[in-house]
């Protein structure tokens, strides 16, 4: 790693006037929205720098939104494992996960640059959940789309989607998949551009979005650190979070990044962008993106519709490539036996989501006796009951 | 080649762009098909659409994640994907046309990028195509690419949009090759049941900084908003219109198409 420049003197800095974190990042987007993309960027670093608007933003998220969100020591499982087990508790925030962060900052930057319309994407829901909440709450129109995939598995976030005032449009188009929302969500976007404002649920896109999306997630990592300081006196040895996007994750790392803390991203070995390592250029960005051999983006595979990605957010493609993190993978079989885990030793139903997290600190415990190890519980588990009903059921794990 | 011949050649037109403004010069309004390369009939659907009067086709190369297209075409790359079709094997047939109009190809960036500029570029060159759209690579990213094309002598197509701001617009217009792809309006490919007002405001606002050929593209249905059009542009783009065609009624029907277009540009 180079000498930290004079403008960014942090691991997780703002990236260059042209959004590029190292070689990744850009604004790989048809002409139509460049002009749209300078215009958020530009309101959202006036907005960052008024505190009033920082202060409702934070204001909102505590008295609407839940914040600070708690940090759990899981004492059952730290003895099973023999790691001192930390989790931050993102899944007691209003709507069920951190995205609630993020779409609480986009929400009031929208509708500061006078827009009215929002879309979103969302893989698992928790994001169009998260999005049309926003909505409701500053009684703004909201459209979502949701792959026909994971609207199929996902019905119950659809309903709350609906019932929260916003259309849902079932993506029929490519793999049906998060992907293939996030296209449809562009396409909106290139023809509404003038009064919609497309909030997009991760640390991906372009420029300014995945640096806007992890400040707006800054507030759970500042939030982690200084509980776990409170707690243990310091940061903990190991940062662990699930990584599809990259949102949750950007947003603890971004606690830590500084330190010496060990920071791990597990990805769904069906959505391995980082792990495969080849960049390209999707979806506004260039990053590690799944991709055949003339560069046709490949169908992420996962048992967990939020983690359904072929790309990573730019930030995790420069901390993997600079080594700042790691980004290791576990298989559909070690996430499901994580979920059943942490259900039975803690009383928490993680989301499947966050059942990556800990799958891959089940399987590196061993190496990692004695340490502390933070984990991001980014959302609850109630949105994947009724998938793993069928998956546990079949196993005869759960009858 | 040393810089000051691949200076010289940045400032001399390519064959696309020799043979647009000849045509202009001569007082014709330019006529752009699109057809999806790999999709079934394609080949005989270009030749039947060059036969038909047109200036240039357009052959897309069939992406993925095809955020520019609406529906019909979408449908078309989809199903093209699904047989098998490669950007080598759609390089490969269109290296088998015989048009006597030159060739551009219209495809998404990640394929560019994937094989690298220089290489992807003279893979089109190779194919007999001499340009090339990127629609989600804007002109504030497309500064490495339009380097490698102008050093391969392959031109590069730069779409100017109705929120492209004026302050950028006329060094756009300057750094596109062949020609300016003015896009109609807000929105995706597709057919509009009438022309957007943006239609003849971008293609106005691109002519006023630039003395390159301007053609307006996406959201031209018909024959009429083609005559529209070119009240103020150079020329038209048209792809659902086409692609839809070739989907329903085969390629045959795509030089009827294409002939009306012809006929309503050369006779209003």
């Amino acid at each position: 790693m180079g000498e930290p420049t004079p403008s960014s003197r942090s691991v997780m800095g703002e990236p260059t006037t042209d959004g590029r974190f190292g070689e990744f990042g850009g604004r790989f987007v048809p002409e139509t929205l460049v002009a749209a993309c300078e215009e958020l960027e530009a309101a959202f670093r006036e907005a960052w720098a008024d505190p009033a608007f920082v202060a409702e933003f934070e204001t909102t998220l505590r008295d609407y939104g839940g914040r600070p969100s708690p940090l759990t020591e899981c004492r059952n499982l730290s003895s099973q494992l023999g790691v001192r087990l930390l989790v931050k508790r993102e899944d007691l925030n209003h709507t069920g996960s951190h995205k609630i962060n993020n779409v609480i900052g986009q929400a009031l930057l929208a509708q500061r640059m006078g827009k009215t319309r929002l879309v979103a994407e969302t893989g698992a829901g928790q994001h169009g959940v998260a999005t049309a909440t926003a909505a409701a709450l500053l009684g703004m129109e909201c459209k979502v789309y949701m792959g026909a995939v994971d609207v199929d598995r996902q019905a119950l976030n659809v309903f709350r989607m609906r019932l929260l005032g916003s259309e849902v449009e079932s993506v029929q188009s490519g793999s049906r998949t998060l992907k293939d929302a996030v296209n449809e969500a562009l396409r909106d976007w290139v023809a509404t551009v003038e009064n919609t404002h497309y909030c997009l649920g991760s640390v991906m896109g372009p420029h300014p979005y995945p640096w806007m999306v992890r400040t707006f997630h800054h507030i759970l990592g500042d939030e982690a650190a200084a509980q776990c300081k409170d707690l243990t006196g310091g940061d903990p040895d190991v940062v662990v979070a699930c990584v599809g996007g990259g949102s949750n994750a950007a947003g603890i790392f971004s606690g830590f990044a500084d330190g010496d803390a060990r920071l791990v991203g597990v990805e769904p070995a069906g959505g391995a962008a980082v792990g495969r390592g080849v960049p390209g250029v999707v979806h506004g960005m260039t990053s590690y993106l799944m991709q055949d051999e003339v560069g046709q983006v490949m169908e992420a595979e996962s048992i967990s519709a939020g983690l359904d990605y072929p790309g990573v957010g730019p930030e995790h493609a420069y901390l993997a490539a600079i080594g700042r993190a790691e980004y290791p993978s576990v298989t559909d079989d070690e996430v499901v036996e994580a979920f059943t885990l942490m259900s039975r030793a803690e009383g928490i139903i993680p989301a499947l989501e966050c059942a990556h997290a800990l799958a891959w600190i089940v399987r590196a415990a061993p190496e990692m006796q004695g340490q502390t190890v933070l984990m991001n519980l980014s959302g609850r588990g109630d949105k994947d009951v009724d998938q793993m009903m069928d998956v546990l059921g079949m196993h005869g794990i759960v009858s | 080649m040393s810089a000051a011949e691949a200076s010289t050649r940045r400032d001399s037109f390519g064959a696309l762009e020799t043979h647009l403004r000849a045509r202009r010069d001569s007082g014709a309004k330019l006529l752009v098909p699109y057809v999806t390369g790999g999709y079934q009939g394609w080949q005989r659907a270009v030749e039947a659409a060059a036969a038909a009067g047109a200036d240039a086709i357009e052959i897309g190369v069939p992406f993925s994640d095809p955020v520019m297209d609406g529906p019909v075409i979408q449908q078309a790359s989809t199903a093209a994907l699904v047989d098998g079709a490669t950007p080598a094997s759609v390089l490969e047939e269109a290296r088998e046309l015989d048009t006597g109009v030159p060739h551009a190809v219209m495809t998404y960036y990640n394929l560019c990028h994937h094989q690298g500029h220089e290489r992807f570029a003279s893979a089109l060159l190779d194919a007999g195509v001499c340009a090339a759209i990127l629609p989600d690579l804007p002109y504030v990213e497309a500064g490495p690419w339009l380097e490698a094309a102008a050093e391969t002598g392959l031109e590069a197509i730069l779409l100017a949009a109705p929120t492209t701001p004026e302050h950028r617009l006329a060094d756009l217009c300057g750094a596109s090759r062949g020609f300016v792809y003015a896009v109609g309006l807000l929105g995706v490919t597709g057919e509009r049941t009438a022309l957007a007002r943006t239609a003849t405001q971008i293609a106005a606002r691109c002519l006023a900084v630039t003395d390159r050929p301007v053609l307006t593209g996406v959201g031209i249905g018909s024959p009429s908003q083609a005559i529209e059009a070119c009240e103020v542009s150079d020329g038209v783009i048209i792809g659902s219109a086409v692609v839809r065609t070739l989907m329903s009624d085969g390629p045959e029907a795509v030089g009827e198409l294409v002939a009306s277009y012809r006929t309503a540009l050369d006779h209003g």
